[in-house]
């Protein structure tokens, strides 16, 4: 089956270990993800501010690409999913700023001459946005990853990390529960982990902050690894490539500032699902880690 | 006949008169036709505004009256009287609303109100013109009240009920009455011991020779009305014969299964067969088949063959029993919203986190601790304890948006009762805003303030989680602006109350209204707090609101008083403003039938026609509308009526 | 200090500016500080939001679009998800933020060439890219 998928920039670039772990699983899983043929940014942050027609142009853009397949896509990156979804919701909700983004898709579309048109009618919000691990859970069933699954992740302890924009704003997202959410925990429970709960897995790992103010991304980021960190966690779970970059990167700080910091892997949920897939080491890239997860994996004898 | 009606166009003060141009109405309705009489008046409701009207129907002969003034809610009754007092039918006098449903509304275009008053006026002229004189509807009433609940409040409403010499049925679907109140270990503002002053009050209700007690029983057909209802009462099976037991207890004492105690919420556990509490009223056992060995497996029987009287009798099925009774008072309490809605408090997944009636249970001397205060985790003595109000209250984004009322008062109890206790420990209570409206409320605040170092902290907290054994609590200062974090032994929750969860589906049966949170409804909030709408059925304790011990009683006590007046006449009159069917046009589909909300639209099967019978119809005028033949009408609101009442609003 | 009120301080054009630009009904906050209880980066803060919020209702936009606050908020929604009144902190922070970039009022921002030099390398593209757009219009 084949499902039209938007891997955003970071997947493209710095998060390249993310996009080849997460093709891979979906082709063992008889899934085919079919990368839109053109696509840009989608703007990273949505903007909250109610005049802003412009802001969500980007996300639109993508989504009116995506209209052109199929009717849904995929995505991974939770920034990308969050602009995307709250974009459509806008394109389905609010008439009027639907009808400003379609005159300016138009005129885009106008000022292309030799690109073949991507509008063809009004995009008014046609495209379900569908994250990933939502694809695995109502397209593949949890059941199916269940059967599939080769190796013995039994006594690996995994803290499944939220962060923030995959769950916020609820009303939007319509994801999880905000507070106490599951998905990730019935994830790996298909694949035979040990599901490790810990109180910070909502909270925010300082996101873009990093750029602005290093030392409160690694105060966000330390307070949720010590917190995974305590609850007994092997290893830390993610969707996100800039949580994994602020969790994992940062614990290089973490440990110069903390004596008996104990260091934890922070790896991609899609990786795991490697893993548990049995899929070729190749396609499971762990060199641009800080926290190299593969000593661990190895003890578990996994790689 | 010739149509003498007066118009009385009444000021309010200025609620009327600053808006619509009330000498201007009164002068243009004096020459249209059928109208002998018109004038204004300040208040038309005074003493000397009656009589204006009461003398005019006099001296000007006049069939019909129509007051202008405020909504028939406020003063129908009262002109109808006037005009008793006058020699006139009162369904003779109409209210034409020119208050809610003009000045009030269209203070912005003051010329328009004054046109939309005198159409508002012309439409009640129609309907006077055709109106009829009619009588009251007398029924008789059945001098037996019915009370749902045996909390305190249901206690307190069969008692005085009771003692002001009427029989009352007591239902109560758990095994003793008694409700929340004798959970609590002592109450606010005076300290003294719940069950201590709950207790006689229990016995009382139990020993009173008009009292029939049905515990472990439920309402299930409700048929009739005021004065006349008819029930069907569940008897739930119990498991044992308890005309026959003596409560010795000998069962509970060997039962060897276990489950959670729901009256010690879960903090202790009871047998399958077993009394609720030792103070229980009746003290006889149920037994709980869900947890019995024997109904489960076949296995055990012990109970049975202990007891000395054989009254456990595995085979009893419900029974159910069949009541009439002339008035229902509905007690049916309240229930805590469930931790497990208050995610970011652990949705009830911490140990150390506990509801406000958990804490009663911890505080209480008859309590799984002994009245000792010990966290459920590991029994230890508390010493950093955190009181939290308004948990689900005052949210309306995602819980309940009413104030529960009751808990910062409870709260600052748990938090002085705990450091009674625990000389050493240290109480903090997290606070928007700490509401003690009662006598005593505010002085016993002060105290838990002043002499028991409850330390206040006005901020909503955010986050609770465990961490090392501690439950860490993420709060604020709002009065210094900065984030504040406690590591608690303990937490203490104070959620929001709601109304007991079968209750909504007792008021479905009942016919009676909620409000959107499922709080019963009274007639009117001021006038009429312990009426419901649908006449018969009164309301008392915390089915209708939040409220604390005091005001349920009080409650309670003012529903039994209306029971009593209403039992104090022979007959109940009803308004006879009621659906008619007109047997010559009626064709028998039964559409009325199936669509009267209150059973009232029956079917003649000997002459093929539907029948409304009178003493139950509440001139809803949902018949009326479903009739495919137009063969239903309202009295004094006839189709012919409507038409001509529109013909006159729609006229230039 | 004294704080003068006035109906005229309280409902300021730049207030209102405020309330349209985040959506958001200031009047609903009853100042239970959930907002400021639940933040991750309340710390850094000289102004928790709260008293954003507070400032706002009394009119005083002028010492919040001066504070550290609004852009040091990290957009998690965790504020806005926890309101019982429906508030959305972020939203107001969006907002108060954008009257600065538009206007270019104020310096406290990220200097898009210091940042595409050092970080582009190294930081994900949606790190740079959002704090771009929050913190640099």
């Amino acid at each position: 089956m084949k499902i039209p998928y938007y891997p955003g920039c970071t997947l493209h670039e710095r998060a390249l270990d993310f996009d080849k772990a997460s093709r891979e699983c979906a082709r063992a899983l008889d899934i085919e993800l079919e990368e839109l043929e053109i696509w840009t940014c989608c703007g990273a942050v949505f903007p909250l501010t109610t005049d802003s027609v412009m802001d969500i142009l980007a996300g639109v853009r993508n989504l009116a690409y995506a209209s052109r397949l199929g009717d849904k896509v995929v995505t991974l990156c939770s920034f990308c999913y969050n602009v995307l979804k709250r974009a459509n919701k806008v394109m389905r909700d609010d008439p009027e700023k639907r009808e400003k983004a379609n005159l300016f898709l138009k005129a885009d579309t106008d000022a292309r001459e030799g690109i073949e048109s991507y509008l063809k009618e009004d995009y008014t919000g046609q495209v379900d946005v569908l994250h990933y691990i939502e694809m695995l859970r109502d397209v593949v069933g949890f059941d199916k990853i269940r059967e599939r699954t080769k190796a013995d992740l039994s006594g690996l302890k995994v803290a499944p990390y939220y962060g923030c924009m995959l769950l916020r704003p609820k009303k939007e997202m319509e994801f999880d529960d905000p507070e106490q959410p599951q998905i990730f925990e019935d994830f790996l429970e298909a694949i035979g982990c040990d599901v490790v709960d810990f109180p910070m897995k909502t909270e925010c790992c300082g996101g873009f902050q990093i750029v602005r103010e290093e030392d409160t991304a690694v105060a966000c980021s330390q307070t949720v690894v010590n917190s995974a960190s305590r609850r007994g966690a092997d290893v830390i779970i993610t969707t996100c490539p800039l949580c994994r970059y602020n969790l994992d990167e940062l614990q290089k700080k973490m440990e110069k500032s903390v004596t008996g910091f104990r260091k934890i892997p922070v790896i991609y949920f899609t990786q795991l699902l490697g893993i548990a897939l049995g899929i070729d080491e190749e396609c499971l890239d762990f060199s641009d880690n800080y926290v190299d997860p593969r000593p661990l994996l190895a003890e578990k004898s996994l790689v | 006949m010739e149509h003498r009606i007066g118009v009385f166009v009444c000021h309010c003060g200025t609620n009327i008169a600053g808006v619509v141009d009330v000498k201007r109405v009164a002068e243009e309705l004096a020459s249209y036709p059928g109208v002998a009489f018109s004038t204004d008046y300040t208040y038309m409701c005074s003493d000397p505004g009656q009589n204006l009207v009461k003398d005019a129907i006099k001296e000007h002969k006049l069939t019909g009256v129509v007051v202008s003034a405020c909504s028939p809610t406020l003063h129908e009754a009262t002109f109808r009287r006037a005009g008793v007092g006058a020699d006139l039918n009162p369904y003779m006098v109409e209210i034409a609303n020119i208050r809610e449903q003009c000045s009030w509304v269209h203070q912005e275009d003051k010329p328009r109100a004054t046109e939309k008053a005198i159409k508002i006026i012309k439409t009640m002229i129609e309907k006077v013109k055709q109106d009829e004189a009619l009588e009251p509807i007398a029924v008789p009433v059945t001098k037996r009240a019915l009370v749902v609940g045996g909390g305190v409040a249901g206690i307190q409403a069969a008692l005085d009920i009771a003692n002001s010499g009427h029989e009352v049925i007591l239902v109560e679907k758990e095994a003793s009455i008694g409700g929340h109140m004798a959970q609590l270990s002592e109450t606010f503002p005076t300290l003294d011991c719940s069950q201590c002053i709950l207790t006689p009050k229990m016995v009382d209700a139990a020993q009173h020779p008009r009292i029939k007690l049905m515990t472990y029983c439920e309402v299930g057909d409700v048929a009739g009305y005021v004065g006349n209802f008819k029930i069907k009462i569940k008897k739930k099976a119990a498991y044992v014969n308890r005309d026959v037991c003596t409560g010795c207890g000998l069962c509970s004492e060997k039962c060897p299964s276990k489950t959670d105690s729901e009256f010690e919420e879960g903090l202790a556990t009871r047998k399958a067969i077993y009394t609720p509490f030792p103070q229980a009223v009746p003290n006889k056992p149920v037994l709980d088949a869900e947890h019995c060995l024997y109904m489960q497996s076949g296995k055990c029987g012990i109970c049975a063959k202990i007891c000395p009287v054989d009254a456990v009798d595995y085979t009893q099925k419900d029974e159910f029993v069949d009541v009439e009774v002339g008035a229902i008072v509905v007690a049916t309490g309240y229930d805590l919203y469930p931790i497990i809605n208050i995610g970011e408090y652990g949705g009830g997944k911490i140990k150390d986190v506990v509801t406000s009636l958990q804490f009663e249970r911890l505080l209480s001397a008859s309590g799984p601790t002994s009245g000792v205060v010990r966290r459920p985790s590991d029994g230890e003595i508390p010493k950093e304890v955190v009181f939290l109000t308004c948990v689900g209250s005052r949210d309306p984004e995602h819980h309940k948006a009413y104030c529960s009322k009751i808990c910062c008062m409870y709260l600052t109890k748990h938090a002085m009762l705990y450091k009674h206790t625990v000389h050493d420990g240290q109480a903090y209570l997290f606070y928007m805003d700490v509401r003690t409206g009662g006598k005593g409320y505010e002085e016993f605040y002060q105290r838990a303030a002043e002499e028991d170092d409850v330390l206040y902290v006005r901020g909503k907290v955010s986050k609770l989680y465990e961490e090392d054994g501690k439950v860490i609590v993420w709060g604020v200062d709002t009065l210094t602006g900065q984030k504040v974090e406690i590591a608690a032994d303990m937490v203490v929750l104070g959620l929001a109350m709601e109304p007991n969860a079968q209750a909504l589906e007792l008021a479905k049966k009942l016919k009676i209204q909620v409000n959107e949170w499922g709080f019963l409804s009274e007639a009117h909030p001021k006038l009429r707090p312990v009426e419901s709408l649908a006449p018969g059925f009164y309301l008392a304790g915390a089915a209708q609101g939040p409220k604390d011990i005091p005001d349920a009683v009080a409650q309670a006590s003012a529903a039994a008083s209306k029971v009593a007046s209403l039992f104090a006449e022979k007959e109940y009159h009803r308004e006879p403003i009621i659906a008619l069917v007109d047997e010559d046009e009626c064709a028998g589909c039964r559409v009325c039938v199936s669509v009267c909300p209150y059973d009232a639209a029956e079917f003649d099967e000997e002459k093929k026609v539907a029948h409304i019978q009178e003493a139950i119809c509440e001139g809803c005028g949902a018949c009326i509308a479903a009739c495919p033949s137009g063969s239903v009408t309202q009295k004094n609101l006839t189709d012919d009526q409507l038409f001509k009442m529109v013909t006159a609003a729609l006229e230039d | 200090m004294r704080l003068k009120l006035s109906a005229e301080v309280i409902k300021g054009d730049l207030v209102e500016r405020v309330a349209e630009l985040s959506g958001q009904n200031l009047s609903a906050c009853y100042q239970c500080g959930r907002c400021s209880a639940g933040c991750p980066v309340v710390e850094e803060m000289d102004i928790v939001p709260s008293e954003v919020i507070r400032l706002l209702q009394l009119g005083q936009v002028e010492p919040v679009l001066d504070s550290e606050t609004i852009w040091i908020c990290a957009s998690c929604l965790q504020c806005a998800s926890r309101c019982p009144r429906g508030v959305e902190f972020s939203s107001i922070c969006d907002a108060l933020r954008a009257i600065v970039l538009r206007k270019r009022l104020s310096g406290s921002v990220v200097d898009a060439d210091e940042v595409t030099r050092t970080m582009v390398s190294d930081a994900p593209q949606m790190g740079v890219v959002g704090a771009l757009r929050k913190l640099n219009g």
